[in-house]
């Protein structure tokens, strides 16, 4: 039976509309440097240091074709193992998880980076879409991400109010987040008065654009208790896809993401994850998506996303709030705002989390995405004990 | 490859920022299947589904495989109709330079008669506030046309 796989150590840069101080691997180090003065840890063999790492970065948002080039130096991949994934953080962690599960790496280092400020996010989004059959038609996320909310928001009669108080309540929350790029004082009424992007969504229904990294150090179970009193757990991990092309899809539904999580609650031990689970950090860089995303985790039915928000349940205090930390649309750079939500989970499991603590946490989820209206979709459970 | 380049100081601290463009020319196959229905739809103005007997799905735009059962489908080519129903749409007031016709412009998925998918395309000569999903539409052809998805210039409301 393979060790259980423990999150040791967890940091984020704050996050920044530009840092144009500093170049991808500075900005890498400074979580970096945190996760290895916490844990004391170094770079090497001797089956008791970091001897692997695993980086999460997207090349086109860094304008290069390998856009790990000035991150590795700063993670020990000097003459060392190191993976790069280029999707969500949250598979990032997956693949670190397997590789200690696995028995191959005694301990591994994480890190996202990107630095949206790089490039011209919207073209790049563009360039991303197959280039037969949608990217000569100029769409971008932006506009995708359209067609997904008008569609859902057809289908089950969700509300532009009830998509902005996704938007309203994560503003909020990151005001209690030392981390959070853009916290703000909203009402409905300011989210529906900013100027339209694409019908039905507004500015505000949008995460801005954001520079930021998060570092974090995974470790089997017997070396994580030697290395920390408060090592966090991941008790299930899963990702699913969906077809890329958006005519194939019903956009009103998560099936992906319904899929994932079944398969990490599962391996979690979670059969009602509403009342299972104590917090969800849920990574949602457009306002409707956090309601479509709670269908496909199974907080609420099909369709009954805009009603669930309503209740409250979602709220710091309520049932299970989701994202405490502001969450995406507070602004998190895209790829590495699911290893944010990791990061988030931790520091509430570790009860560290601060003005944002939810109380007694012992259970949370984190979900990351990546492509567009959602086609990736990945779920991490984490545990305390 | 031409490389516009210019180094900037941003500001006194010394934050030295180079503004460099990658342009590399790309060439992307539209593979057998789909050069199939890109030059029938330029030379006939048809539009051409791949179906799957099987799974009982037909695919526009077509493509090899089913999704479904992996089976791969080879021919089995049936026509469906230039004549369809608007799935989803949004009307885009923040253009970019990769868009191919004045903003504000007019997506839509359109599930053509016939197709069990949708297909993704602009909308045209109809009035915003008409715009509704279920709406009928037909297909409008560019009268010069290359063998590419834009040689349909947009979906109007079927009269």
């Amino acid at each position: 039976m393979a060790e259980r796989v423990g999150i040791v150590a967890v940091a984020q840069t704050k996050y920044s509309p530009d840092r144009a101080d500093a170049h991808e691997g500075e900005l890498a180090y400074e979580a970096i440097k945190q996760v290895l003065d916490e844990t004391g840890l170094k770079y090497g063999h001797d089956g008791e240091s970091i001897d692997s790492a695993v980086t999460c970065s997207q090349d086109f948002w860094d304008g290069r074709t390998i856009a790990n080039l000035n991150v590795n130096p700063y993670v020990g991949a000097h003459l060392s193992h190191e993976v790069k994934v280029a999707e969500d953080g949250v598979n990032a962690v997956y693949v670190a998880m397997a590789e200690v599960m696995g028995g191959h790496h005694k301990a591994s280092i994480v890190v996202a980076h990107a630095k949206e400020s790089m490039t011209s996010f919207r073209l790049a989004e563009n360039a991303g879409l197959d280039a037969i059959w949608l990217r000569q038609l100029g769409l971008d996320n932006w506009s995708a991400a359209a067609l997904q909310a008008k569609r859902y928001m057809h289908k089950y009669g969700i509300t532009p109010e009830q998509c902005a108080q996704v938007v309203v309540k994560n503003r909020k929350n990151a005001k209690n987040n030392p981390f959070a790029q853009e916290p703000m004082d909203l009402t409905v009424e300011d989210v529906l008065g900013s100027p339209i992007v694409s019908t039905p969504l507004r500015q505000l229904d949008f995460k801005p654009h954001s520079d930021g990294a998060v570092a974090m150090i995974l470790c089997g179970e017997t070396l994580a208790k030697k290395i920390t009193p408060k090592p966090i757990w991941i008790l299930g991990a899963s990702n699913c896809y969906e077809t890329h092309y958006l005519g194939d899809r019903d956009l009103a539904e998560a099936d992906a993401l319904i899929k994932a999580a079944a398969k990490a609650y599962k391996m979690a031990g979670i059969s009602d994850p509403g009342k299972e689970l104590d917090l969800a950090e849920i990574s949602e860089p457009v306002s409707y998506q956090e309601l479509l995303w709670m269908e496909g985790l199974g907080f609420c039915g099909r369709g009954e996303g805009g009603r669930f928000i309503e209740t409250g349940t979602t709220q710091m205090g309520g049932k299970i709030p989701v994202n405490p930390s502001g969450g995406t649309l507070a602004g998190n750079p895209d790829g590495v705002a699911g290893m944010a939500r990791v990061a988030e989970a931790v520091l509430q499991l570790r009860n560290e989390a601060g003005a944002r603590q939810v109380p007694g946490a012992k259970v949370a989820l984190a979900h990351g995405v990546t492509g567009v209206c959602g086609q990736l979709q990945a779920v991490m459970i984490l545990g305390n004990s | 490859m031409q490389i516009q380049d210019r180094v900037e100081q941003v500001d006194d601290l010394d934050r030295y920022v180079y503004h460099g463009r990658i342009d590399i020319p790309n060439s992307y196959s539209a593979g057998t299947v789909g050069s199939h229905f890109l030059t029938e739809l330029r030379d006939k103005k048809i539009f051409l589904g791949m179906k799957c007997e099987k799974c009982n799905v037909v695919y526009v735009p077509p493509r090899s495989t089913c999704k479904y059962c992996f089976a791969k489908m080879d021919d089995s080519w049936v026509e469906v109709a230039d004549k369809g129903t608007l799935l989803t749409y949004t009307v885009n007031f923040a253009p970019t330079a990769a868009q191919p016709a004045e903003s504000p412009i007019i997506y839509g998925i359109v599930q053509l008669d016939g197709a069990t998918t949708g297909f993704v395309h602009m909308l045209g000569e109809v009035d915003l506030e008409d715009l509704r999903i279920g709406m009928r539409l037909q297909a409008v052809f560019k009268p010069e046309r290359d063998a590419s998805i834009l040689a349909v210039k947009y979906f109007k409301p079927l009269k």
